[in-house]
């Protein structure tokens, strides 16, 4: 990685227009090395659309998106439907991922405990365990940039916790950025560097709150570890959406 | 001499061998419909062939391989609208291709035989395109398996992964239109779907990977070439409908059988 260009992902100005309706308006956005981003909006706010342009599977109509060259990419869709027609194991699953080894694959299985799950037929696992696969197939190639869309989606609380434990994790043992896509608005993972709320345009960004700060926050979440893992994250928007989807300044903002 | 059934056993057995992770692919990618209008498509082949008196399986292959380049776009993408112009396209160039044919002054052609197939007519020329044929769909399947089947599994993460999924995909069309312009002479324009999806689906319930499946499928359509041509021989029969009968009966079988035990 070259030292005069810390950010592996640049968006500038990114403009996507589908069927006549503005999905992504001069969306910019940019993420270092290292880096946790949370990408937050309601539903339909254009957050699949950015992931899609940022990882190079669409193209924007105006704008630029710079990845650094050669960039390693591990992605987890938010899901993946399997046609039951056709058989396949995990192994068989995983080892489809580019330049996958079968070293590779047990060492990801084992360290997030799922080993047991190798031999049996992608068809057979629940939600949480097809999730957990997903995430192995996009951690096979030591990604540089690791991005999960929704990745808590149909994942119980206490899943969501592990998952949100796990990630940090990850990111220390393999010095990737994180890009991750979740529709809870308020609660973020706390171990988030930034948040960016998304409606069209980068509505607000920001740090999550300080968890331990605020004592309303702590007889809220107390029971959370020394670390917290969860943290609400507060919006600072000066403008709201209307139903027809224009924008006009707040009612209540003070300039 | 050699035995008059062995070239058309011969191309049989070659055929359903290829047909085997053909229709297995087809039966993953939904392509069902998509061979069957490029069957139907290549009616229209043959009646230019006819018309401009080149070798009839190569006019086969060049408007199958046209055809499905043609509708390639129609393949990516489950859009509803897909279907009804597949639809759309699959039967009115069916029925050009009759109405050409039929206009077409002073050529007698064996509709019939190109319709349900005239397996005992294959004759050595033929077996020869076959083989030739077979050789590179199999060497291609080979040397992209994991591609394609990465493309199959999901286009998306293919191509972060870095898979051509373009290129894989015209890959993949072009290699089922060869297979299903070779079959023609065997099952006919009408049955070409059923030599590649019966044997598919029939290995799927007994199958734990997508190379067994592929393998399995071509053994059951090996076997059903035999089966067919053994019955057509005893009860005077038509082969390529003789063929898709054992086909399906073996189907019903592994259904019947696949009750008996919890699935894989």
């Amino acid at each position: 990685m070259d030292a005069s260009s810390p950010a592996l992902l640049v968006a500038t100005d990114v403009c996507v227009t589908r069927q006549h309706k503005i999905v992504l308006d001069r969306v910019s956005l940019s993420l270092q090395q290292r880096q946790i981003m949370t990408l937050i909006g309601p539903n339909g706010c254009g957050k699949s659309t950015l992931i899609r342009v940022l990882l190079g599977l669409e193209q924007a109509d105006s704008g630029q998106v710079l990845r650094h060259p050669r960039l390693r990419i591990g992605f987890m869709p938010q899901r993946l439907a399997l046609d039951e027609r056709l058989p396949l194991t995990v192994e068989g699953f995983l080892m489809l991922a580019h330049g996958a080894h079968k070293a590779t694959v047990t060492q990801w299985l084992q360290r997030l405990q799922i080993e047991s799950l190798r031999r049996l037929s992608v068809h057979t696992l629940s939600g949480g365990e097809w999730q957990r696969v997903l995430l192995v197939r996009a951690l096979l190639n030591r990604p540089q940039l690791l991005v999960l869309d929704e990745p808590v989606q149909g994942v119980d609380v206490q899943g969501q916790l592990a998952l949100y434990e796990l990630i940090p994790q990850l990111r220390d043992e393999l010095g990737c950025a994180v890009l991750m896509v979740s529709h809870d608005l308020h609660l973020v993972m706390a171990a988030t560097d930034e948040v960016v709320c998304l409606n069209g345009h980068v509505c607000c960004s920001g740090h999550p709150d300080q968890v331990t700060i605020d004592p309303a926050y702590l007889t809220l979440f107390g029971q959370q570890p020394v670390q917290p893992i969860i943290a609400p994250y507060t919006h600072h928007h000066d403008h709201q959406h209307c139903l027809d989807g224009h924008v006009e300044p707040h009612s209540g903002a003070s300039s | 001499m050699m035995a008059w059934w062995l070239m058309p056993l011969a191309a049989g057995l070659i055929l359903a061998a290829l047909a085997g992770p053909l229709g297995s692919f087809v039966v993953w990618r939904r392509m069902a419909f998509f061979g069957d209008t490029l069957a139907h498509g290549a009616l229209l082949g043959i009646t230019l062939g006819v018309l401009t008196d080149i070798n009839l399986t190569l006019a086969l292959l060049l408007s199958c391989v046209l055809l499905a380049l043609l509708l390639l776009p129609l393949q990516q993408g489950s859009r509803v609208a897909a279907d009804t112009l597949l639809g759309i396209v699959s039967h009115s160039t069916l029925a050009i291709g009759l109405v050409s044919l039929s206009l077409a002054d002073g050529v007698r052609v064996d509709l019939i035989g190109y319709l349900f197939g005239d397996l005992l007519a294959v004759e050595w020329q033929d077996v020869r395109w076959i083989l030739l044929m077979s050789v590179l769909v199999i060497g291609l399947l080979i040397r992209y398996w994991r591609g394609l089947l990465a493309v199959t599994v999901s286009p998306e993460l293919a191509a972060i992964d870095g898979y051509p999924v373009r290129r894989l995909n015209v890959l993949m069309v072009l290699l089922l239109a060869v297979v299903v312009a070779l079959a023609m002479k065997i099952v006919g324009i009408l049955l070409v779907s059923a030599l590649l999806i019966i044997p598919a689906a029939t290995a799927r319930s007994v199958a734990r990977t997508p190379v067994q499946m592929a393998v399995l499928a071509s053994v059951f359509g090996m076997f059903a070439v035999s089966a067919g041509m053994l019955g057509s021989f005893y009860w005077d029969t038509p082969a390529g409908p003789s063929v898709v009968v054992a086909a399906t009966t073996l189907f019903v079988l592994s259904l019947l059988l696949q009750r008996l035990r919890p699935a894989v």
